[in-house]
């Protein structure tokens, strides 16, 4: 019997009040871990994309300008300009498909075949050939076209002419330049034939050295603008860079929302623990007059309050986890970001802030208890 | 040399109606192995008296002397420490802590001193020796009779062996007969142990175990 187990005793006297005090802990808790593993699972996915795409230059024909599309002259000057780095002209067009029976609508992107691979990366299958009348789909639409038949070796028919799939590719997410994912894509030269176009709706500039990115677009707007507006410029990296800085300020907006609710909770404690030390009071007056230090009176409160919170610190702690995982899948759709150190720091950190805002708030009922005057105490009724 | 000396002590609360005198320069000297009682009416100031010389209250003038320690001169630990090692005391209310069992409640005082071996021993010693069979030991105080209460009081006041055994009314919330039962067992240990025992009583019976008796009017010996 000592001190804390004094102090575990009390608790267990009021479960119904002291569960309540660890309710309120448990929730500050999770919601300051999960708010963290949320603003910094944003950051992952930011960071994801920079690495992905963050070395692409896109040009668009500029909007109110009489630009609608590329020339080939005008991609060979955005060529020039690139230097070195690779420059990939594209067009897009959305049509119907049908495969079999089933027919439906889809993004295309016609790209010269050599540059595809460049560009997308393939999960199964092949690249298509510049001559041949063979084409790509995205995997979330061959995903979606399990019933159609729209797999690798498909047939799929545009207007009267049949292409095969050589080949699916890799998911890609959410880019600032095309999304293919639900698109299907076709060598640009089948494209012009087909549609009868031989102009480009976007050129995309792949940057060897993420470095050189600014260089890059000043060089093609610089070339491109020098009389009229004709080209809009963005370069993936600023873009992203501006929402990285924004992700970390929404990190910081949600856990400042846990941290609220943390302080909530740690009233709650301090509200739990002025009624102990009132109830208390003639004990208190008992446990000094037969020689229980000031020091040692206020070890017992403190450690009362400390339990709550380290029960409700372990508690949150394993719920984070479970909500964690859940905000993970839902929100982001991807689970394993929460196996990042930092999202499990964040776990740690929210437990820790639990147990400190308990102690805190333990802190003033437990001095009240040790300044009570002992025979002032002892006739407390 | 007396144990406990009071040297012109005066206690006064001072409260918005006016000041409380409470003790009025009270000379007082108690030799090792006296057996005190102290009486007068209400609110003559005994149970200011007794927490005093228990260095649970100080006095507002005057010196008090405790087992050769001016208590004056010493800080609310070394008080603290002086209640835990030297002093037993034993109230009207019993006063027993809720939250714990009897051996407990006689163990506390041994723990609070750093006993760890051996604790168990002593504390099913010493309530055998007041008349706690084992049958009670695991019970919690509010599972006991006031007389069997006061009895674990008496053993928790003894715990670690204090030189004085300070009783506020220890019979007064108990009938007659338990309450000659436990005057016996205070008596005893005053006999026995060799405790100076000081006790705060109305009954006026109680002078046939006493050494002496202490009158108290308006916060004056007389
Ligand atoms: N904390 C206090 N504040 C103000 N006055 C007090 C305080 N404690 C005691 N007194 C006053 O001091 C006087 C002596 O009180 P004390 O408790 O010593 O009396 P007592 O002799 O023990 O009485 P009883 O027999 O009723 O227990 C009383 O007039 C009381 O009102
Ligand atoms: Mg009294």
């Amino acid at each position: 019997m000592t001190f804390l187990d004094l102090a575990r005793r009390n608790i267990g006297r009021h479960w119904l009040r002291s569960t309540l005090a660890v309710i309120g802990i448990v929730i500050g808790v999770i919601a300051i871990a999960s708010m963290g593993i949320l603003g910094n699972s944003i950051g992952l996915m930011f960071d994801d994309m920079i690495t992905d795409v963050g070395d692409t230059v896109v040009v668009y024909p500029a909007t109110g300008s009489g630009t609608t599309a590329f020339t080939e002259r005008q991609v060979t000057d955005i060529e020039r300009a690139a230097g070195a780095n690779r420059v990939i002209p594209l067009a897009s067009t959305f049509d119907t498909i049908s495969v079999g029976e089933a027919k439906s609508a889809a993004m295309i992107y016609a790209i010269p075949a050599g540059d595809i691979q460049f560009l997308l990366d393939k999960e199964a299958g092949t690249y298509p050939r510049d001559t041949g009348s063979g084409c790509m789909i995205g995997s979330r639409l061959a995903a979606n076209s399990k019933e159609t038949g729209l797999k690798l070796g498909a047939r799929v028919k545009i207007g009267d002419e049949t292409l095969r799939v050589t080949g699916v590719l890799a998911e890609r997410g959410m880019g600032f330049d095309i999304n293919p994912d639900y698109a299907l894509i076709v060598p640009y030269r089948w494209y012009s034939n087909h549609y009868d176009r031989d102009e480009y709706d976007m050129v995309i500039v792949k940057v060897r050295d993420v470095k050189d990115i600014e260089s890059v677009r000043e060089a093609i707007e610089g070339r491109m603008n020098r009389r009229e507006e004709v080209v809009n410029v963005m370069d993936t990296k600023a873009v992203l860079e501006s929402v990285f800085e924004a992700a970390d300020s929404i990190t910081i907006f949600l856990m400042g929302i846990g941290a609220i609710s943390l302080i909530v909770a740690g009233v709650s404690i301090l509200n739990v623990m002025m009624m102990s030390v009132t109830e208390r009071i003639k004990e208190i007056g008992v446990l000094r007059s037969i020689g229980t230090r000031r020091s040692e009176v206020m070890r017992m409160f403190i450690y009362e309050a400390l339990i709550l919170g380290v029960v409700g610190a372990a508690i949150g702690g394993v719920l984070s986890f479970g909500t964690g995982y859940l905000m993970m899948a839902v929100l982001v759709g991807r689970p394993d970001y929460l196996y990042n150190i930092k999202s499990i720091l964040y776990i740690v950190f929210g437990m820790t802030f639990g147990i400190i805002t308990s102690a805190a708030s333990g802190l003033y009922p437990a001095w009240k208890a040790a300044q009570l005057n002992p025979i002032q105490a002892l006739r407390h009724e | 040399m007396p144990v406990i000396r009071f040297d012109n002590v005066s206690k006064v609360y001072p409260l918005p109606a006016g000041d409380v005198v409470a003790l009025a320069d009270v000379d007082l000297d108690i030799e090792e192995g006296e057996f005190i009682l102290v009486m007068g009416p209400s609110g003559s100031g005994k149970s200011t008296l007794l927490n005093i010389m228990g260095s649970l209250d100080v006095p507002t003038s005057g010196e008090v002397t405790i087992a050769g320690r001016q208590i004056s001169r010493m800080t609310d630990d070394e008080l603290t420490l002086m209640r835990r090692d030297h002093i037993g005391f034993v109230f009207q209310q019993f006063n027993l802590i809720p939250l714990l069992s009897v051996v407990e409640n006689v163990e506390y005082p041994l723990i609070l001193k750093g006993k760890k071996s051996g604790a168990r021993e002593r504390v099913a010693e010493i309530l055998q020796a007041v008349g706690i069979t084992e049958s009670h030991f695991t019970h919690k105080p509010g599972e006991l009779s006031g007389g069997q209460q006061q009895r674990v009081a008496i053993a928790r006041a003894l715990a670690n062996d204090p030189a004085f055994l300070l009783c506020d009314e220890p019979t007064g919330n108990l009938d007659t007969k338990t309450g000659t039962a436990i005057m016996d067992l205070i008596a005893r240990m005053n006999r026995e142990e060799g405790k100076t025992v000081v006790v705060v009583t109305h009954d006026p019976r109680m002078t046939e175990y006493a050494d002496r008796t202490i009158q108290l009017v308006d916060g004056r010996v007389v």
